[in-house]
């Protein structure tokens, strides 16, 4: 190859190199973006606390079937008329929609403690919250690897 | 036709808090499938499960496409005296079905 020939080839890659890098961090990441809508619809501004104490999400760290993952979801609160969970939400950020399921509670339900089956696209951080009556949000996370995840497209 | 599941357990106190287990019948398709034709197969999901007792409501679940086919979950009451469970699935077309059952501490 003349050195022509090569200059020619690779001018192009020189020019368009950095500018297509440039896109791709500039493209905002989806996921990210649909999750801090899900938390603000939930939080509605609020302050969310990470408390591992407070809430908890009870699930295996690693699922075969991502089809049909169970997963219990508990939070520390006496559930009384002055003091109790009124919603529970669980978040899987990584699937094409992340919210998975929104509850919602009272003094009646005598416990705040809550179980599902949901579907896992991939390996990910799950997230649940809870707010409580007095108007604090906990957070709890959960990472779960997944072998054989939920086919989306069949 | 949609057909539901709850389960009790088989005795409790008043004051007790139990755990209402519930699964009804439903493809909860997620709207991101394709089909055997190509073409994606519409979303069709049960969309919310609510649970009164004795005509109060006393749990209310946001379903999503997540949730898996058959929708299974629990959760708590806090049975203060004798009256009717009701629960109430609908989906996102607007189609509702109910399964009720009579509550009686001992």
């Amino acid at each position: 190859m003349s050195r022509r020939r090569w200059m020619l080839q690779t001018a192009p890659l020189l020019v368009l190199g950095p500018l297509a890098h440039r896109s791709v961090i500039a493209q905002p990441d989806a996921a990210a973006v649909r999750l801090n809508a899900a938390l603000q619809a939930f939080s509605q501004g609020r302050p969310i606390t990470a408390a591992q104490d407070r809430l908890s999400i009870e699930i295996d760290a690693l699922v075969e079937n991502g089809n049909s993952v169970p997963v219990r979801i508990r939070a520390v609160s006496p559930m009384t008329p002055e003091d109790h969970v009124q919603r529970m939400l669980l978040l899987a950020p990584r699937n094409p929609q992340p919210q998975v399921a929104l509850f919602h509670l009272g003094p009646y339900s005598g416990r705040a403690e809550v179980a599902t089956r949901f579907r896992m696209a991939e390996s990910q951080t799950l997230i649940a919250l809870a707010a409580h009556s007095d108007g604090r949000i906990f957070r709890a996370q959960a990472e779960v690897i997944v072998t054989l995840a939920a086919c989306l497209e069949n | 036709m949609n057909r539901a599941v709850v389960r009790l357990p088989e005795t409790f106190k008043l004051g007790e808090v139990i755990e209402v287990t519930a699964m009804a019948s439903h493809p909860m398709e997620t709207g991101y499938r394709t089909g055997d034709d190509g073409r994606i197969v519409p979303r069709h999901i049960l969309s919310e499960l609510r649970c009164d007792f004795d005509g109060q409501l006393v749990f209310r679940m946001e379903l999503s496409p997540a949730i898996t086919a058959n929708p299974w979950v629990a959760f708590p009451l806090r049975v203060d005296r004798a009256g009717l469970l009701s629960l109430t699935w609908t989906d996102d077309r607007g189609q509702a079905f109910r399964e009720q059952i009579p509550l009686q501490p001992r």
